[in-house]
């Protein structure tokens, strides 16, 4: 078993590089999108962003990208960025979803558990218009009538490098 | 007409008036009867042919009919269809008997119609309210009514959902979300447990509820394709691919060879990152990281792949009724033939990576195990119900394309995580050879791939063996070419409640093992 996982992280070498040799490689600018971010990170928030992703009804795409950010190819953790498990954790909340009513108790909930400064991120279209779902009985058509939003990152879904492209604009404007 | 015999072969010896009868298409045939009659007929479908309920909705025909109608379905594996049973509600009484008493598959089925329509099935244990929260929406107002209209501001009843209470000495509750650690859907888990063991899984869902099957209706099928691919986002092609069918039903269109075999190459794509997913989900949530992120690899690359076949990570975009919006070329043919390669021997090392890791066999071996009586009896669809040794697949039970690919259904005997597990690398491999299968075929097919499709009123049923079940669909057009009524059953829909039996006796601990196993959508059952 060792010997298979030393085989192939040999084999595989490191992913994260923007080699073009490497399939699946990672796109060229993210690398220094990223390495941009980081440097920001540092100055601005000592170091790491810490994130907690709240769902209020997202259709799981957006989550999937998200999630994909910190798989080896984007490895968005290099940069500083951490996704945490508790509110009290983090810097950014970032929900996606065009806000189910079921879910706006509890996102108001985790907004409060988070201490200051807190800023919150939408992440997909649905979050800030209710998308597709603009106009239906039971969500909210966008999330800024019930929290401050300081920026939106666009897609259906936005795929990673998008994100982190967003993630930084975020920091520099801060 | 083979429909009348078939009626009598499975009616046969009782006493049941059916009413009227119809077999609009080859796969479905839609039987009337009276409402005493029809918990009788239900009874005598589930029994003799085996079947869950596959899907059990309402519809509002008041405005020109003055009654409701109820559909119950039940799928012939034998003659790979389905049986439709209707009964009609009159308005100003809007109640039925409860099948749920005898069907346990039916009773979730009876509180979503219970809420959605205010159809009372009287005798049903359970009334309380699944993606209507009394927290936050008023009792009485119904969104599927043709007549709905919002609530007025401050008219919530200040109720409460009640959880199944287990009482005794030294047992305690232990509630979970619905914002959970990870990165994932809203849920609320509440578990019972004695010491370590849980006693009572209660599963309280809805929170992602949108009011998709409200929205739908009025809606063009051009519009309507593009809400079906955010419905579970994993799940974009099953979904779109599921409506389109319905509609290539109602419309009377026959789609292209060259569509429906690229139909099934993005299929399979679809099944083998979210299956490669779920397999690296699994081995995470055991810490074991560097397989989990191997195959993380695995999803990538076929996201990507994606990507450049169609320009969309997720499949989006791509079906239309009629077929698919754009061809894949003999550029994009080799892509695909060059990426399977590399995926396959990825895959077998991910496979040794997992399977000769002993600590990691012994943490998914005999845990959460689902049983195949209860899989039956809930009517679990998927990987879930073929890692439980029923051969389930719509692949299989249904007519389509597949009849003239050669694979096989995968199935396991134990039921557990490792069952489940092993089903998926299974279908991956399955899934390679069905696409190298295709490829052959595309290059001896004409090059037409999509077929114009008339715009006519009527109705049909549409499903797909998406990779976490079977996703189905149905749905009605009216005359102005827009949807009257559209009925989604995700597979996740029935399946939850199979998790929560195959918890039980589980530690805590195991639950996310158990509960990635089965990866279920929040989205689509909530929807």
């Amino acid at each position: 078993m060792s010997l298979s996982i030393l085989k192939n992280s040999i084999k595989k070498g490191r992913v994260t590089i923007p080699l073009s040799l490497s399939e699946p490689a990672c796109p060229p600018d993210v690398e220094k999108m990223g390495q941009e971010l980081k440097k920001l990170i540092h100055t601005k928030f000592g170091r790491s962003l810490h994130i907690r992703e709240v769902d209020t009804g997202s259709c799981g795409a957006c989550e999937s990208e998200i999630i994909a950010c910190s798989n080896p190819i984007y490895d968005i953790q290099r940069f500083g960025i951490d996704f945490v498990a508790s509110p009290r954790h983090a810097d950014v909340l970032l929900v996606t979803g065009p806000v189910s009513k079921n879910m706006e108790l509890a996102l108001k909930k985790t907004y409060e558990a988070m201490p200051e400064p807190k800023f919150v991120i939408t992440v997909g279209e649905c979050a800030t218009n209710g998308g597709l779902f603009r106009g239906s009985y039971y969500t909210h058509s966008g999330l800024k009538k019930i929290l401050p939003v300081v920026l939106h990152i666009p897609g259906c879904p936005p795929s990673p490098a998008i994100i982190i492209i967003h993630l930084k604009l975020f920091i520099q404007n801060l | 007409m083979e429909y009348p015999n078939l009626l009598k072969e499975i009616i046969g010896g009782e006493k049941i008036a059916v009413i009227e009868s119809s077999q609009p298409f080859k796969d479905e045939l839609y039987l009337t009867v009276e409402n005493g009659e029809f918990v009788r007929l239900c009874h005598l479908l589930h029994k003799r042919l085996n079947s869950a309920v596959k899907m059990f909705f309402a519809e509002d025909l008041r405005a020109k009919l003055d009654k409701y109608v109820l559909y119950c379905v039940f799928l012939n594996e034998q003659k790979r269809s389905w049986i439709v049973v209707q009964q009609d509600i009159h308005k100003d009484n809007p109640v039925f008997a409860t099948l749920a008493k005898d069907i346990h598959s039916a009773s979730l089925f009876e509180r979503e119609i219970k809420e959605m329509f205010g159809i009372d099935p009287q005798g049903n244990p359970d009334g309380r309210r699944l993606k209507l929260h009394d927290e936050v929406w008023p009792r009485g107002f119904f969104p599927l009514r043709k007549d709905f209209s919002l609530p007025p501001e401050g008219s919530l009843a200040g109720l409460q959902y009640k959880f199944k209470r287990v009482e005794g000495e030294g047992i305690f509750e232990v509630p979970v979300g619905p914002v959970h650690a990870g990165i994932i859907g809203p849920g609320h888990f509440r578990f019972s447990v004695a010491g370590e063991p849980i006693i009572n899984l209660e599963i309280r869902l809805g929170w992602a509820h949108k009011g998709v099957e409200k929205i739908l209706e009025g809606k063009t099928v051009h519009e309507a394709t593009k809400v079906f691919e955010c419905i579970s986002g994993d799940t974009a092609f099953g979904y779109s691919l599921a409506f389109c069918l319905s509609i290539e039903k109602a419309f009377g269109v026959s789609v292209p060879l060259r569509a429906q075999l690229l139909r099934v190459i993005f299929l399979e794509l679809e099944r083998m990152y979210n299956h490669a997913n779920d397999i690296g989900g699994i081995a995470l949530d055991v810490g074991f990281s560097f397989p989990a992120q191997f195959a993380s690899l695995i999803k990538e690359a076929i996201l990507q792949l994606n990507e450049k076949l169609c320009g969309s990570r997720y499949l989006k975009g791509i079906n239309v009724v009629g077929g698919i919006q754009k061809d894949v070329d003999s550029v994009k043919q080799q892509l695909i033939q060059q990426a399977l390669l590399k995926i396959k021997s990825d895959f077998i090392s991910l496979e040794e990576m997992l399977f000769s890791s002993v600590s990691f066999m012994d943490r998914v071996d005999s845990t959460g195990i689902l049983r195949t009586k209860t899989a039956r009896d809930l009517g679990i669809t998927g990987v879930a119900v073929r890692a439980s040794g029923i051969g389930l697949d719509m692949r299989k039970n249904l007519h389509s394309i597949y009849d003239s690919l050669s694979f096989k259904v995968i199935k396991e005997q134990s039921g557990d995580v490792a069952a489940r597990l092993k089903v998926r690398c299974n279908e991956v491999k399955e899934s390679i050879s069905i696409i190298s299968q295709c490829l052959e075929k595309i290059h001896t097919c004409p090059s037409e791939f999509r077929q114009d499709a008339q715009e006519k009123e009527g109705f049909g049923i549409g499903c797909v063996e998406a990779w976490r079940g079977s996703v189905r669909v149905w749905s009605r057009i009216n005359t102005k070419g827009k949807i009257e009524r559209c009925k989604i059953v995700d597979p996740s829909f029935l399946n939850w409640e199979g998790l929560s039996f195959a918890v039980l006796g589980n530690i805590i601990p195991d639950f996310p093992l158990c509960n990635k196993s089965f990866d279920l959508s929040y989205s689509g059952n909530d929807l």
